[in-house]
């Protein structure tokens, strides 16, 4: 039952349609309607704002500015993910499109016709825009250092010293961020897309300056996340704050423009990454510096040197982060934080040391393969990189590979190989799950968790089916409620791992209720129910923060792959066509088997995109995302990706938790971008150290090649 | 602006609705009547979401005006089947898992049921090699029509098997 590859239990209604997102949430009857009008400034104060016109326009409500906007809870210093995020709260502009009105009519277009008619003038203030003019530099923190790199680096017989750039990224689930609010009879109900209700609700509560227990929070359905809906975005409060003055339910979408600003991005990058090797591919001195933007306000940064700390063996390592603040909106976690942009890079430059060493790639990553964490000295449970690079070389063919770059040709196309691996830390956070068995023949499992289109409704019915020994049909798994037992939601990964041990643990606790009503040995648990609990009988199970468990202290937790492509570029144009992919992935037990192929092509297809399509570029000037909407925004199409597979080792990791789970959310993107750009530089000998990938990046290195 | 009087035929049933003429086929279907299987992904026809099917052919619902739409013949997602009887369109996307959070999905598969219509009538594509010669059913003309639909999950190779399985079509 556990790691079947059972259809998701609620996909006939999902490919029918029937399945409601916060938006089409019908609980609170009829809603009215928002619309955030944003500021057309990227830094400065507002001087005047005219709101007569729209309050005479037809159908409008309610229109709220920081002059009449009710006193909200205040902005910590550092927004972190349980804090207040007031809205409207004065005539300071921070980032370009920072809401500076909005507008509540009957209808949507009525809203909408009327936010535009709203006059700002504004007074603009210097800022600065831009991440690329700032090489370096800033405060170092996040340092962590073995040995003596500087002196092995310096000393190394084969170096590698290269800078490599990565864009802003954002996370553009398909659903937009969005919120339906309904205060009624003193208590306020959010029908939200989100991806962590809990920490959701400190935060509102805060802003709001309400009781947490007068908010429910309900995100049943989730239209992706991607980290886009984890922080406390304006949709949330902003129709909060006008349902509670209106007394009416009310709703409020982002545009897709609008999630550009009003939802964070992950930060640009840059990494200065240094090896040093033996001749024969030891490597003796392992250096990354990045560089991230963020913003005043905000204390996430993206981890980008953090990814090589367990990834290869070096006795002499320095990985560090410093950061400048600009004024373009704060970052936040984009799918793989750290990991995405930080692998791409990281296995870059140690393709580029392979060719130098003049080393088969796969076989320099086997050489400085390691079973216990170089930096804490503990092992690394469940480690099976080398075996996710044999299997996938075997698999792959990647014996057939292009040894000499630019050697391959098919009519206009060169063709290229790469590999990359692929190392994400895995976490455990406190969890709650209640499992009730009625009568009836039902068992409920309750969570606060959410499923983004990660499975989890699905697995956990798998789960808890297959701990009471009863059909899946007859588990009905209830997410994304704030009023249920609370966990850490979707993020990080670790939702699998969360709630597959605790469902398990509710389960066996359930079960000993029965045991100790009954006696063991009964065959069918719905008649002994029936029997002895008339009413029904439930229990909590739980799992434990990875603080709290010595687990997460022996050992170094993380999950593993391999990423195999092979590209063609066009000899004329530049253009990159991915050909074909497989990735190859090791992370302990399988929950199911369709949904975590699901998952990991999903996440590998994100690093194509991170490789050859992703980036949002900033009006250096005004601070406005200048290619902000999906058709300049580019992410894979269908036509973009050929046949791709992903490809599970089986395995149990009994060190992380009982049910030898790990997450897998982003592994698949892992490093998986890095084996792109491998293979573009493979198919040309053209290296691009700027990400993604484009023809203008490409075209004059093929051009200089002749 | 006062509202203007127009008749839907939607999965072959008449509404009568009393609309500004702001609204578009989308927000008509999802806000006045409540086919929210259509969905709002963009509301600026670069992602396909909205995809319904007007007189057998798809278009983006964000993309066009409902009181345009009077006496059309209006085909959703939820007249394509039910959650107890699914369109074998659906049935293979349900099998193949061709979607992850299934936001873009309902786009999907009314896309793939017209891209099979338009293929099997002659209609050419981008990468049609001979636009003389009736389209081949290969992966490239079904990905190359496909690509309106953007799908972020990236159930890009999963939503081709399900086409695949319906069309019998081979790479
Ligand atoms: S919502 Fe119509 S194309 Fe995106
Ligand atoms: S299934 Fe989530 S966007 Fe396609």
């Amino acid at each position: 039952m556990i790691g079947d590859g059972i259809n998701r239990t609620e996909g006939p209604r999902k490919v029918a349609g029937q399945v409601p997102y916060s938006a089409e949430r019908r609980d609170a009857g009829d809603p009215l309607h928002g619309f955030v009008r944003g500021a057309a400034i990227g830094s400065g104060r507002i001087t005047e704002i005219d709101t007569t016109a729209a309050e005479a326009a037809p159908g409008v409500r309610l229109v709220l500015t920081h002059r009449n906007a009710p006193p909200q809870g205040d902005l910590a210093d550092l927004g972190g993910l349980h804090d207040a995020k007031p809205e409207l709260v004065d005539d300071r502009i921070v980032r370009y499109g920072q809401p500076v009105a909005l507008v509540v009519a009957d209808s949507f277009e009525q809203a909408r016709a009327a936010a535009m008619l709203i006059e700002v003038s504004y007074d603009r203030e210097p800022a600065d825009f831009d991440f690329f003019a700032h090489a370096g530099g800033g405060e170092v923190q996040d340092v962590s250092a073995v040995g003596d790199f500087e002196q092995a680096f310096a000393e190394a017989p084969v170096s590698i010293d290269a800078t490599y750039t990565t864009p802003y990224h954002f996370g553009h689930p398909m659903e937009p961020n969005a919120a339906i609010a309904d205060w009624r009879d003193g208590h306020l109900t959010v029908y939200l897309t989100a991806q962590m209700l809990n920490q959701l609700l400190d935060g509102l509560a805060l802003t709001l300056m309400l009781d947490k227990a007068d908010i429910t929070i309900d995100s049943a359905y989730v239209g992706g996340g991607f980290g886009s809906k984890i922080g406390l975005h304006c949709e949330a409060v902003l129709a909060s704050l006008a349902t509670r003055i209106l007394e009416r339910p009310v709703k409020l979408a982002m545009t897709r423009r609008q999630m550009f600003s009003l939802v964070g991005h992950r930060a640009a990058s840059q990494s200065r990454i240094r090896l040093g090797a033996t001749a024969d591919g030891r490597l003796t001195a392992l250096g990354h510096d990045a560089h991230v933007q963020t913003t005043i306000r905000d204390d996430w940064r993206e981890p980008v040197a953090n990814v090589a700390r367990a990834l290869y063996a070096a006795p002499n390592r320095l990985t560090r982060r410093s950061h400048v603040e600009l004024d373009v909106g704060a970052p936040e976690p984009v799918r793989g934080p750290g990991e995405l942009p930080g692998l791409m890079v990281f296995e870059s430059a140690v393709d580029e040391l392979a060719e130098k060493l003049g080393m088969d790639p796969v076989e320099l990553r086997l050489r400085n393969d390691t079973q216990i964490d170089p930096e804490k000295n503990r092992p690394l449970n469940g480690r099976r990189l080398a075996d996710c690079l044999r299997e996938g070389a075997e698999r792959f063919g990647w014996d057939d590979r292009p040894i000499v770059p630019a050697s391959r040709r098919d009519g206009d196309w060169l063709i290229g190989y790469g590999v990359a691996s692929s190392i994400r830390s895995h976490w455990q956070m406190a969890t709650d799950v209640r499992v009730r068995i009625d009568p009836a023949g039902l068992v409920t499992v309750q969570s606060d968790m959410t499923d983004l289109g990660t499975g989890t409704y699905t697995i956990m019915a798998q789960v808890a089916a297959s701990a009471l020994n009863v059909p899946v049909e007859q588990v009905q798994v209830e997410l994304g409620r704030t009023d249920h037992p609370k966990g850490w939601g979707s993020g990080g990964s670790w939702g699998s791992g969360n709630m597959s041990v605790a469902t398990d643990r509710a389960c066996s606790a359930v079960r000993e209720k029965v045991f100790a009503a009954a006696g063991k040995g009964f065959n069918d648990i719905f008649a002994e129910v029936r029997r002895h609990f008339p009413n029904g009988v439930e229990a909590i199970g739980h799992t434990i923060g990875a603080n709290d468990d010595p687990n997460y202290k022996a050992y170094s937790q993380f999950t593993y792959g391999a990423s195999f492509a092979e590209v063609g570029v066009d000899a004329y144009t530049g253009e990159v066509r991915l050909r074909r992919m497989l990735g190859v992935f090791s992370f302990g037990r399988v929950l199911n088997a369709k949904t975590a192929r699901s998952q990991l092509l999903g996440g590998m297809i994100w690093g194509v995109s991170a490789a050859l399509h992703e980036g949002g570029d900033v009006d250096p000037r005004y601070g406005h995302w200048v290619n902000g909407d999906l058709a300049e925004y580019l992410i894979p199409t269908h036509a973009d990706i050929p046949a791709i597979d992903a490809i599970v080792l089986d395995d149990f990791d009994e060190h992380a938790n009982h049910m030898g789970v790990k997450g897998i959310g982003e592994l698949g993107a892992g490093g998986t971008g890095g084996s792109v750009a491998n293979a573009v530089y493979n198919a040309t000998g053209v290296r691009v150290r700027d990400f993604p990938i484009t023809l203008g990046r490409l075209l004059p290195g093929l051009i200089a090649r002749g | 602006m006062s509202d203007l009087f127009v008749t839907l035929r939607i999965n072959g049933t008449d509404h009568a609705l009393s609309l500004d003429p702001r609204v578009t086929l989308l927000d008509a279907l999802r806000e006045h009547l409540h086919f929210t299987g259509t969905k709002k992904g963009c509301d600026q026809g670069q992602c396909g979401a909205c995809t319904v099917l007007v007189n057998g052919r798809r278009i983006n619902s964000c993309l066009t005006l409902a009181v345009m739409h009077e006496g059309d013949e209006i085909q959703t997602i939820e007249g394509l089947g039910t959650p107890e009887h699914l369109h074998p369109m659906q049935q293979a996307f349900l099998e193949r898992d061709g979607y992850q959070c299934g936001y873009c999905t309902p786009g999907q598969i009314m896309s793939a049921v017209a891209v099979l219509d338009e293929i099997e009538r002659g209609v050419p594509s981008h990468v049609t090699h001979d636009i003389g010669a009736p389209p081949p059913l290969s992966d490239e003309e079904v990905r190359e029509r496909m690509s309106g639909n953007l799908c972020r999950c990236s159930a890009y190779p999963n939503i081709i098997a399900a086409i695949r399985d319906v069309s019998g079509g081979a790479a």
